[in-house]
């Protein structure tokens, strides 16, 4: 416990003093946030995106006509309830259910629902019943942030821990601590604990600052959120230490992070809704942590999810930080 | 008495060369013993074997007894050729860093008294001169009080000042009872601070024993030097064993007396002469044919 200590001290005051690092991990997330708050702000989408439940196909031609108007994305649907969610939410301008007795829904606060209910009406008597939901919008800013926040843990865990071990053994440092009783599960547990104390106090300052200009629409709980953020820093930080187990140079380990960083910055939902993408995508991004920590955190703040419902992702996030360091561990090496 | 380390027959490759091939060492408690040779020997490579930080291709490590574990890392102290530290930390917070490592450990205040560390405690170690740094390692290497302390070419790089400070600190440690282990390519350095030494050329073992038994068993004589101008041409014939170097005729002699009134005879000036004794360099030169530093 007292190595254990003597090295997390250590790496703790490495980090805090060196103040370019601290200074770009607390910047960059936060100049993110703030330029996309000013961006995007009251910008109108470009796109409607509706929701179909069921075979547009099995409509008579007049009525199927709708679903193929330009600049309106199709997007096929299966949980109604979700979906629901999602027109409330604004992130649905219309939801469609084709089965017997076709309804739709509109948010009776959003304009581009107006706009598609009178395509829908114009092309012809639809029959169909009208529902509405009263959720209020989701800025972009809202639904990004968990995404940026997400991507800056990402980035200072798997280089301010797989970059930083490469570095000590490029140096000389780690064949130092190796001569002494330290073992490498002391030295690479407080590495651990090290970021992530410094990576989730960054965060939740992040979060707190950003909030207090913007005001996220937060409608679930602060607990589940700290815990998908911990569980999602420990797997990403897993990967860091897997990444640097044994690499000693520190341009091919700059060379292995990136090419994990830039999948997930694109791949895991971070600045777009991967729905409508091709299915080849979305199954690739389940397997990127990331994905699962933006999804979790995201599904908590816009959506009021509960544990119950970020369960499946604590428990991939789980089960990959096992993977990564029971392989990190058995072919980890000082030298 | 047991001795504190024990190599035997031990070989170690690396692609294309046999870095230590079939080397035998035996060291006692409490001496000084010094590892000499050229860079590229095989030193640092027999040192890191006995430190568990490298393993042999065969042969065997013992300390006291036993082949070395836990006990080895807590009992011995190790100054590496090349080694970094953590970067932001002063001196002060590094020694601490390390002395939470050991279970056992030296005060302080005595380390720091030891290494003359007190003008510098507060620095941060990335801006500590050269000799300042390796009083520091050296801190760091004897922080756990170390029955056996490995100091691996501890003053290469530094100036003829820093280097007699660095030659007293080991000489004060030694007077504590320790058994120190030093690589060194300084033959003045191995011949200062060694009771015993053993010089490695091409990864083996050439020459054994303490610096003054292992002169003698190879030099019986010592060297007259003369400025050349003084001796132009009239000692020629005479059968004495001289060798040219730039500006010196160099005399080597069993029988320094009999020598000095032979050139005296000769009407040669003695005016700048000098006798010199072998050196573990010459000794070095002798062994192998070539210069330790070539």
């Amino acid at each position: 416990m007292k190595r254990f200590l003597a090295i997390l001290r250590a790496r703790n005051m490495e980090f805090i003093r060196d103040k370019s690092s601290v200074g770009w991990n607390i910047l960059f997330p936060l100049l993110l946030v703030l330029g996309f708050a000013v961006v995007f702000t009251g910008e109108p989408k470009p796109l409607f995106k509706v929701g179909v439940i069921g075979d547009p196909a099995s409509l008579r031609p007049a009525a199927a006509e709708f679903f193929q108007t330009k600049h309106i994305q199709f997007i096929p649907v299966d949980n109604l309830e979700k979906a629901i969610d999602k027109v409330d939410h604004f992130q649905l301008d219309m939801l469609v259910d084709l089965r017997a007795g076709k309804r739709y829904w509109i948010n009776a606060n959003s304009s581009t629902g107006y706009v598609l209910e009178r395509l829908l009406g114009r092309e012809g008597p639809t029959g169909y019943r009208r529902l509405t939901v009263q959720g209020r919008e989701i800025r972009y800013v809202d639904w990004v942030v968990p995404g940026i926040l997400a991507m800056n843990m990402m980035f200072s865990c798997l280089f301010g821990v797989g970059y930083v071990i490469v570095r000590y053994r490029k140096n000389g440092f780690l064949k130092r601590l190796k001569a002494t009783p330290l073992n490498p599960f002391e030295f690479l547990f407080a590495q651990m604990v090290s970021r992530l104390l410094l990576i989730q106090t960054i965060t939740v300052a992040v979060y707190a600052g950003c909030d207090y200009f913007i005001h996220f629409q937060m409608r679930g709980s602060y607990a589940n959120l700290f815990l998908i953020s911990l569980v999602g820093a420990i797997c990403l930080i897993s990967l860091g230490l897997l990444v640097a187990a044994r690499l000693s140079s520190e341009e091919l380990a700059g060379g292995v992070l990136n090419l994990l960083t830039w999948p997930m910055m694109l791949l895991s939902g971070v600045w777009f809704s991967l729905e409508g993408t091709n299915p080849v995508i979305q199954k690739i991004a389940q397997f990127l942590p990331l994905t699962h920590l933006v999804d979790g955190a995201r599904s908590i703040m816009t959506e009021g999810a509960g544990l119950a419902e970020i369960a499946p992702h604590l428990a991939v996030l789980t089960l990959m930080t096992a993977v990564f360091l029971s392989i990190g561990s058995l072919i980890f090496r000082w030298e | 008495m047991m001795p504190v380390i024990e190599i035997t027959d031990l070989v170690k490759t690396y692609p294309g060369v046999r870095a230590v091939d079939g080397v035998n060492l035996t060291i006692e408690q409490g001496i000084c013993f010094g590892l000499l040779g050229p860079n590229g020997a095989g030193k640092t490579t027999v040192i890191e074997i006995v430190e568990g930080i490298q393993q042999p291709d065969s042969g065997s490590t013992l300390y006291k007894g036993a082949p070395v574990d836990g006990r080895f890392r807590k009992e011995a102290g190790i100054q590496f050729q090349v080694t970094s530290l953590q970067e932001f930390l002063t001196v002060r917070e590094t020694l601490r860093l390390f002395r939470d490592l050991y279970p056992r450990t030296m005060d302080i205040n005595e380390v720091i008294g030891l290494c003359s560390l007190e003008e510098f405690l507060d620095r941060d170690t990335r801006k500590l001169s050269g000799g300042q740094r390796q009083r520091l390692l050296m801190a760091l290497a004897i922080i756990n009080d170390p029955e056996v302390l490995f100091l691996d070419e501890p003053t290469t790089g530094l100036d003829p000042q820093s280097r007699r400070n660095f030659w007293d600190l080991i000489t004060l440690i030694k007077s504590r009872n320790k058994t120190i282990v030093l690589t060194t390519h300084y033959m003045d350095e191995a011949y200062t601070l060694c009771d015993e030494i053993a010089i490695m050329d091409q990864g083996k073992i050439i020459a054994q024993g303490t610096p003054e038994l292992l002169l003698k068993e190879h030099f019986g004589d010592v060297v007259l030097q003369v400025p050349e101008d003084a001796v132009n041409g009239k000692i020629d014939g005479l059968g004495l064993c001289t060798s040219k170097q730039p500006g010196w005729s160099e005399i080597q002699t069993r029988d320094v007396d009999a020598t000095i009134r032979t050139l005296l005879d000769r009407g040669v000036s003695l005016k700048g002469m000098n006798i010199r004794s072998w050196s573990l360099e010459d000794l070095f030169i002798r062994l192998t044919g070539k210069n330790l530093r070539s």
